[in-house]
């Protein structure tokens, strides 16, 4: 009896072990079936043919990435400049201004921000965003900017939630001894908390760039996908992203253009990764320095 | 006299600082909460009136563009995701917390690789899952489920070792004194203790199903009938209302469309926001 029991114990001490490793086993099938399809496609183009090349037409045997590549950076940037600012100050707000009574309503409404789902963003972004900016600013309106500003709104829950509890790990004595000089207390929070919660702060930017970087569904469906490289002053110009051509073209490509999409894929997951590494590293250092 | 007045002068200009610096976070938070408010209300007032019975009707076509086939898709998928997610989320959980020594160096990989899958962006799961899971189940419910169980395997992680976590010690100890196993402990003890927590995970976790599209569009396909079986193709209701929008030709069934996954969403946060604040309530009691 007693000795049943116990290999009963070790068998499920060996199967929770076993789906622990799932999530080990799932990054290594990833990177795996991603490299070993992705590769030969980088290899037949040319890595510097693939990546630096200015041209993307499969069906002239033209593959190159960059047009994609500026594109996912141009959108990133745009959403980072209109995301971050408003995401800090409303976390700012959130942490050390907001009334008790509202409180619970602004984190419900940041939480339910960050589960509407990509498709309905991207819907309100072609119904409102695109004539909008086409009607008051110029151009087509499937932009540059257009997917830039919607980003900016996606990637807001991201950054409000990060910095927010970043703020709040601020010692309290940080701004008591603020207070205690006689600076006011919008001054304590802007000269002593914010400073001090950087790099939780920075580890939010990051995580939102990786948000923005690899959104697919609502860029498709506002940025134009047109895969040309753009200068930086053809803001009202389509773009096409990294995400946007593997969805796109996945549908209809064989062969090489077909591996050369997972190939994107692969940049992209390379991308995400460098982006990961550096959030891990920024928030150990924000813990540590709190 | 002078010193006074400087002095004066000096505290009235802070205070307008001051006053200034509270406006713009203010602003910003006016910014944040208008823009949801615009979003959630624009969406309501266009889609409500186009909510008609044809859209629900039990067969799509290309007259009526139902949307029921694609919300039992969504519903089978949801489940097929969760059967496959809960026990490995769970029993990865269990193992990091009531199994593993502090001093295990496989825990930091297990966490290190759970955070990797984390910030995956859904592109590159569907990517995976159509090399991985379709050259086994084609493109089916099934490869859909499996690949969107590995993305959301990661919430279930989490919030489960949170829970667990927060079950207070002398709970285990309590359940070690009247002579249960560790087992028993965990099944009768533990887990029930940390079932809201894991609850309010799950919930999350259907939020991520239910909006999902780019993981789901070549692995689950775009098949317009409710599968039958999980071997077939199906759309779910998101990937359904992609494809409306980027046609253009059914504009206001995707705004109805639209309408109902906003509100399933809300309701899913809801639900989740009620649970974590019950979570909250009982640990403030104990």
């Amino acid at each position: 009896m007693v000795g049943s029991g116990v290999l009963k114990e070790k068998i499920m001490k060996a199967v929770f072990f076993t789906t622990a490793c799932i999530s080990i086993l799932a990054v290594g099938l990833i990177c795996f079936f991603l490299f070993v399809n992705g590769t030969p496609a980088i290899k037949e183009i040319g890595v510097i043919q693939f990546i630096f090349g200015k041209v993307w037409r499969p069906g002239n045997g033209d593959y190159g990435i960059l047009p994609m590549i500026v594109g996912s950076l141009y959108v990133t940037a745009g959403a980072i400049i209109i995301g971050v600012p408003v995401g800090i100050l409303t976390a700012v707000f959130l942490a050390r201004f907001c009334p008790e009574k509202i409180y619970p309503v602004m984190k419900a409404g940041v939480e339910l921000m960050a589960g509407i789902p990509s498709v309905v963003y991207g819907f309100f972004g072609l119904v409102v965003l695109v004539p909008f900016v086409r009607n008051s600013i110029g151009g087509k309106g499937y932009s540059i900017l257009t997917a830039s500003i919607l980003l900016g709104i996606m990637i807001l829950p991201t950054i409000v939630n990060v910095s927010e509890s970043a703020i709040r790990a601020v010692p309290k004595n940080y701004y008591e001894g603020s207070l205690a000089l006689g600076a006011t207390h919008e001054r304590s929070v802007f000269r002593m908390v914010v400073p001090a919660a950087k790099s939780g702060i920075f580890a939010g930017v990051i995580l939102g760039i990786g948000r923005a970087i690899g959104e697919t569904m609502a860029v498709i469906m506002v940025a134009g996908n047109q895969p040309v490289l753009r200068a930086p002053n053809e803001l009202l110009k389509g773009v096409c992203t990294l995400t946007a051509n593997i969805v796109i073209e996945m549908g209809y490509a064989q062969d090489l253009h077909r591996q050369a999409l997972i190939a994107t894929g692969v940049v992209l997951f390379v991308f995400i990764l460098i982006i990961n590494i550096s959030f891990s590293l920024i928030k150990r250092k924000a813990v540590h320095e709190s | 006299m002078t010193k006074v007045q400087t002095d004066e002068s000096i505290i009235k200009k802070n205070q307008i600082k001051a006053g200034i610096l509270k406006a713009v976070t203010i602003l910003a938070a006016a910014i944040t909460v208008l823009i949801l408010g615009f979003l959630i209300v624009y969406i309501l007032v266009k889609g409500v009136p186009h909510l008609t019975p044809e859209l629900f009707a039990w067969e799509y076509d290309s007259e009526n563009v139902s949307m029921l086939p694609a919300l039992i898709n969504t519903l089978e998928m949801t489940i097929l995701t969760l059967a496959v997610a809960i026990p490995f989320g769970i029993g990865s959980a269990i193992y990091l917390v009531e199994y593993a020594s502090t001093k295990n160096r496989f825990v930091p990989v297990v966490r290190m690789t759970a955070e990797t899958l984390t910030g995956i962006p859904s592109i590159v799961y569907g990517l995976f899952g159509m090399l991985f899971f379709n050259s086994m189940f084609g493109i089916s419910m099934l490869s859909g489920a499996l690949t969107l169980a590995i993305m959301v395997l990661p919430v279930i992680m989490r919030t489960t070792e949170e829970a667990l976590l927060s079950v207070p010690k002398s709970y285990r100890e309590g359940s070690f004194g009247l002579g249960a196993g560790k087992l028993r402990t965990i099944f009768k003890i533990v887990l029930p203790a940390a079932m809201p927590g894991i609850f309010s995970g799950i919930v999350l976790s259907i939020g991520r199903i239910v909006g999902e599209t780019a993981a789901l569009i070549y692995t689950a396909g775009t098949f317009t009938k409710a599968a039958s079986s999980v071997f077939n193709s199906g759309r779910t209701l998101s990937v359904h209302m992609y494809l409306l929008s980027k046609e253009g030709l059914n504009t206001d069934q995707a705004y109805a469309t639209a309408v109902v996954l906003l509100v399933l969403v809300i309701i899913i946060n809801f639900i989740s926001g009620r649970i974590a604040s019950g979570v909250q309530k009982q640990h403030g009691e104990a």
